[in-house]
Order: structure tokens, then sequence, then C-alpha cells
């Protein structure tokens, strides 16, 4: 069985290699390979879960070594893999979902030439982010976690011939740069700590070295998730990433990859149990990022801009249940995961809408599509109902446990983070209802594009619908499935351990209050949005909104502290080399050069001038030894 | 007669020679002054043979005759090759090694 673990990389990988090599041979099928891989991929990820069940306890964890790496004495770096059930669980999230937005894709790119290149990053994606997820040492880790980025600014930028798009990739990757960094810190720290990159090792060892430098560490892996995961204060990407393809938006931007972060975390569960400081600092960010999204989302009149900052909303649910420790690290994977369903369905359905609408992404010109686009809204509206928490569905079981958790963390910081939940609850309810208000709901808003075409929205094929319908289960029965028994707390807690924390109110309080604030988050995005009209063009708005629609000026700050900064520095360190350094440097040539001109003119090549030198050097001759004889 | 006074005189003629070198332009001054400079020392080299009562310094100074002579031949040779090439006896004119 462990041989088939290289068997999940190798498909994906297989296909990026002939799809990106293969040349234009290969553009009538290309899809279809690489639809296919991805599946076989999936396939693969069902028997070995399906043996997996089979097996027990600790006997669950599968280990494959495939080769050494990089061995230099002490310095030993393998390829190898570790199938655990939080690998697996990502395993079949990343293959399940991503063979879903593959057949998806078929239809979205049917009018792209270079569909097959799509293809082939989409599978270099997948085979990344299953190295990410398969690894056995942080070092192989760090692999994975760049060649997702690196997937990532190739699809982002996959419309390059548009200059956003290009910038949009470009910022993407700058901005994950600042989070690689940290990760590099933490692998190079954890080396020098415990002379190792492997999980067994260096998890199991944590009690030895000192909280200093376990929180050094914990602090580093936070900065590297933070890019990753679009957390404050690195989170100016994510929004311009949705420059890319939907289908790229929806499985790298939504389900999988910006989740790396919570995956890093979680993986990581036992240095951040031995820091109890880096771990706060985690939970803040998560707080922070949370209402942050929430609030951006709320303002944005591009359908996947107010998708992207709810994405940022939900992962930083995700990151503060990672914060809170064993109590959290669960729950923190199943809302991963349920968010991954409805997230990724939210926008294969706004792809479907903005297929029917000749790409118009603008909510305000919208309107009135529930009759035009009946799947579509059904599978959307079912997306929708999980992510704000509906009883029953997805979203309500995972945000409850969190919310239930964060409360139990205990003392005034439970307080907190109980109430910014339940608050980050209630604007989600906010702007999710919106966004369902202004695109299915209300009058036709419709606007011709600019090439003067009237859109006629009409439902995107079979091969879109498809994948939506199947999200749109995943987003209504998951969360059920993972929470009744506490299914998925068994399952994961041999991996990331488990505590059940004592919230200081109850479950149904919890569960009551939630609802409270969801009917309110609903009810004021129906009384602006549902009952009255709304504009075609943005009104002014509040300060606060129209902070918000700039990304709360998260792009004006990074400008004005960061570039600007910069700026300043390098102009001063360009003036400190220009004056002092090459001041040195060309002041010692000058001086140099001065002097010999003046030796130079010594040599004039007239005998007189030679003479007197003669004579005058006789003379002082002469008089120097007239002078030590007197003395 | 103090032989002083000779000594005196001899410096005044290295002298006037040495600058005749230094300051004239002319090749055949210039000559000249170099030929007054040696005779200078002759004289010098005769009073102190004189003041020392023996006949090294007269020797010497005989030497020095036939080397001015030889000089003269060479350095006349050469004045009136250079006269030949740049129509011109100053010093400062030949200050190439090339013409």
């Amino acid at each position: 069985m462990e041989n088939l673990i290289a068997l999940l990389i190798a498909a994906p990988l297989l296909g990026a290699a002939v799809l990106l090599c293969g040349g234009r041979r290969l553009d009538r099928v290309g899809h279809w390979l690489g639809t296919l891989l991805a599946a076989a991929s999936f396939v693969i990820g069902v028997v070995l879960f399906s043996d997996m069940l089979g097996r027990s306890g600790d006997g669950r964890t599968l280990h494959q070594h495939l080769f050494s790496w990089i061995p230099v004495e002490s310095f030993q770096a393998d390829v190898a893999f570790q199938l655990d059930q939080l690998s697996m669980t990502f395993v079949l999230l990343i293959t399940g979902v991503g063979t879903l937005i593959h057949i998806y894709s078929i239809g979205y790119m049917e009018h792209d030439e270079r569909r097959r290149r799509f293809f082939g990053y989409l599978n270099l994606f997948l085979a990344a982010m299953l190295l990410l997820v398969l690894a056995d040492n942080y070092l192989l880790l760090y692999f994975g976690w760049e060649g997702v980025g690196l997937a990532s600014y190739l699809l982002i930028g996959f419309w390059q011939h548009k200059p956003s798009a290009a910038t949009a990739a470009k910022k993407a990757f700058l901005v994950n740069r600042v989070g690689d960094m940290g990760l590099s810190i933490a692998v190079m720290l954890m080396f020098t700590t415990f002379g190792t990159f492997a999980f067994g090792p260096v998890l199991g060892s944590t009690g030895d070295a000192t909280e200093g430098k376990m929180t050094a560490i914990g602090l580093m892996l936070l900065l590297a998730a933070c890019g990753k995961s679009a957390q404050v204060p690195l989170q100016s990407w994510l929004g311009d990433a949705m420059e890319g393809p939907t289908p790229v938006s929806a499985l790298i931007h939504a389900a999988t990859m910006v989740t790396a972060g919570v995956y890093l975390i979680t993986r990581s569960g036992a240095i951040f149990n031995a820091a109890p400081d880096a771990q706060l600092v985690v939970v803040v960010v998560g707080a922070v990022t949370l209402l942050f999204g929430a609030v951006v989302g709320c303002a944005k009149d591009d359908i996947k801009k107010a998708l992207a900052g709810s994405t940022m909303s939900q992962i930083g649910y995700m990151i503060l249940a990672a914060g809170l420790g064993p109590i959290g690290y669960v729950f923190a994977i199943m809302h991963l995961v349920t968010h991954g369903f409805f997230k990724a369905g939210l926008f294969l359905g706004a792809g479907s809408v903005m297929h029917g609408m000749n790409d118009e992404v603008d909510m305000r010109k919208y309107g009135g599509l529930r009759k035009h686009m009946p799947v579509t809204f059904v599978t959307f509206g079912l997306g929708y109902l999980a992510i704000i928490g509906f009883p029953g569905l997805s979203g309500f079981f995972s945000k409850d446990l969190i919310i239930e958790a964060a409360f139990a963390k205990g003392g005034t910081q439970g307080w907190i983070l109980g109430s910014v939940t339940l608050l980050g609850a209630a604007i989600t309810a906010f702007y999710m209802t919106r966004v369902m208000l202004m695109t299915f709901f209300g009058e036709k808003r419709w606007q011709p594009d600019e090439h003067g075409h009237q859109p006629h929205p009409h439902e995107s094929p079979k091969s879109m619908t498809i994948p939506m319908i199947i999200l749109a289960f995943g987003s209504v029965f998951a969360g059920g499935f993972f929470a009744i028994g506490e299914r998925f707390v068994h399952w994961l807690e041999p991996v990331t351990g488990y505590h059940h924390g004592e919230a200081p109110i109850s479950a149904a309080t919890v569960t009551g209050a939630t609802m409270v604030v969801l009917v309110l988050g609903a009810a004021l995005a129906w009384l602006m949005y549902g009952r009255r009209p709304v504009p075609v063009t943005a009104p002014r708005g509040s300060l606060l909104t129209r902070a918000a629609r700039r990304d709360l000026l998260q792009d004006d700050f990074n400008h004005v502290v960061l570039v600007r900064g910069g700026e300043h520095l390098t102009r001063s360190l360009v003036y400190v080399d220009h004056t002092l350094v090459d001041g040195v440097v060309n002041g010692t040539a000058a001086s140099f050069g001065g002097l010999s001109g003046r030796l130079r003119k010594l040599q004039n090549g007239y005998a007189r001038t030679y003479a007197v030198s003669m004579f005058g050097g006789t003379a002082v001759l002469i008089a120097a030894t007239l002078l030590m004889r007197a003395v | 007669m103090n032989p002083v006074y000779y000594l005196y005189l001899a410096s005044l003629l290295f002298t006037i020679g040495a600058a005749g070198v230094l300051i004239r332009r002319n090749a055949i001054v210039v000559f000249m002054c170099v030929e007054l400079m040696l005779n200078a020392c002759n004289l010098a080299f005769v009073t102190f043979s004189r003041m020392h009562g023996n006949l090294d310094g007269q020797i010497i100074a005989f030497f020095t005759m036939v080397v001015a002579a030889a000089e003269v031949v060479v350095g006349l040779a050469i004045i009136v090759s250079v006269f030949r090439s740049r129509h011109s006896a100053s010093v400062d004119d030949a200050s190439l090694m090339k013409l």
C-alpha cells in the first residue's frame, strides 16, 4: 500500500509534464488527459483511504521512503512521505475538489486557445499541493509549498495579456515570498535546534528545546501561514488574485492552497502547544483577519472579490481555531473541509454566472438571475446557506464548533474570542445575503458590455453544472456527516490530539446566539438590498464602506509604509554610497592622479631641467656630507 | 700670494659655468660653459697640488684636459649633426628622442 503514495503525486506530475512539454499536438486531448490524471489521483486516494479505514490506531499511518535527497553527514534530507489521517483528509479534499474543478474547467475554458496549458498548470498545482501535505519532513514540505506558490503565480497570471492579471500574479508571488521567508527561517531554526527536519523527531522532542526557541519557530511558521493563507498582515494579494480564471479562484484561492497555512499550523501543533505566546499571536491573527475579511466582503461589488473577502474571513476562523490548541485543531480542519466544499461551490457558481453574463463581475449589473440559471441558483443558494451556518448544513456544524471552542478558551480571552467569532458570523450572514440578493433577486440591471452586446443569461453546460451539484451535496451533508457522533474528532484525534474544552456557556446557548446574529445579519442585508432596488452605480457610501472598498486601505498602507519606506531606504543608501563610499574611492584615485600629474611634469624632456635636478641633487648630497662631518 | 684666492676664482668660474649650462639655450654656449666648469676644476686641482706640495693634482689636471679634448670632438660632432637635422642649435628643441 505504501507504494501507492508516490503514485498520488506522480499522476498529476506526469500530466503537468506531458501537457506543458507536449506542444500543440495535444491541444485536442489535453484537457481530457489532465482531468483523467487528476481523477486517477483521486481514485488512488480513495483506495488508500479505504485501506486506512481497514486498519486501526497507530497502524493507520503509512510511510514511504522514496530516496535520499541531500545526504550530507548530519544533514539528511529525504524524499519520504507520510500518510496519516490529517494528510488523508487533505488528499481526498485536494484530489476530489481538484477533479471536479478540472471537469468544470473543460466547459469554462472551452473558448480559450491555451486550454491545454491551463490544465498543465492545474495538474502541476495538484502535484505540488499533494507533495506539501504528504511530505514527512519540513524541507520536502517547503518544496511543495514553493511549488504551489509557483502554480498559483502561473494561474493568477494565466491571462497575462491583461496587465491587471500580470500585476496581480506578481503581487501574489511577492507577498508570498515574505511568508516563504518565514518558513525557510523556521526550517533552519528546526535544524539548529533538533538537528533534523523530519516530523517525527521534531514534533516528538519539542519538550527538549527552550520555550523561547519554540516561540521563535512558531512565529516564523505563523508568518509562513499568513503569507499562504492571506492572513493579516500579508493578506493583500488574495483580492487581486481573483484576476485568474474562476476555476483557479475556486480550487487554489478558496478550497485548497490558501488553507495550506492551516495545515502547517495544525501539523506543527506540538510546536505551538509548547509555545503559548506564539499560540496567542495565532489566535489574534485569526480573529483580526476574520473581521477584516468579512468587512471587506461587505463592500465589494465584484462578486469574486466579495467571495475572496469571505475566504479570508473563513480562513481567519480556521487559523483562530488552530491557535486554540488541542481544543481547536480538529475543528479547524473540519471547517477547512466543509469550507472547501461550499466555497468551491460558490466560486464555481460565480463562474457560471459570469459565463452567462459576458464575463461581467459587477453584482450591481446582475439581478433577477434565478429564473435564467436555475441550477446555478440552487447550488449557489445551498452554498450560501452552508456558509452562513443555516441549521443542518455543513457550515452550521463546523462554524458552531469553532465558536464554542473559542468560548472554551476560558477567561477574558475566551469571551473576547467568542464575541469576535459571533460578530464574524453576523457579518458573514450580511455579506453573503447581499451577494445572493444582488445576484439572483431583484429586478434585472443587466448592462451591455463594451462591445454593445446585451447579455443573454443562460444555464451553463453540463460539464460545469455537474461539479456544482456535487459540491452542493458536500455543502449540505458534509458537516452533519462529520459532526454526528463526533466522527471527525475520532478520525483526527490520533494525529492532532483533542481536548474537549468546557465553554462557560452551554452549547445550546452558543447555537442560539449564532442563530440570532445570523438572522440579524441576513435581515439587515435584506433591508438594504432586498427591499429596495439596488442602484447600478455604487453610491458614495460611508467612510467605512469606502475604506472597505479599497480593502480597508491595505494597499495604501503597504504603499506608504513598505513601498515608500523602501524607496526612502534605498535612496538614502544610494546617497551614502555615492557620497561616502564613492567619495573615498574616487578621492583616493583623484589624489593619486593629481600627484602623478605633478610628477609627470618633471619629466618634460628638456635637458636643462635634468641638469638642474642633477645639480640640485649633488648640492644636497654635498651639503649633507658636510653637515654630517660637522656634527 | 695666498692660494685660497685661486680657490675662490675656481669656485666663481665653476658657478658661472654651471649657471651657463642651466640657463643658456644655445648648445655651443652650453658646451663652452661645460669647458669652463672643467677648467675651473683644473684650476682647483692645480691649486690643491701647490698647497699640498705634491704633483697628484697636476696629473689629474692633465687627464682632465685629455678627456675634455676627446669630449669636445664627440660633443661638437653631435651638435653639428643635431643642427643639420633640426636647423637649430637650441638644446630645448632637442627635447624628443625622435624627430
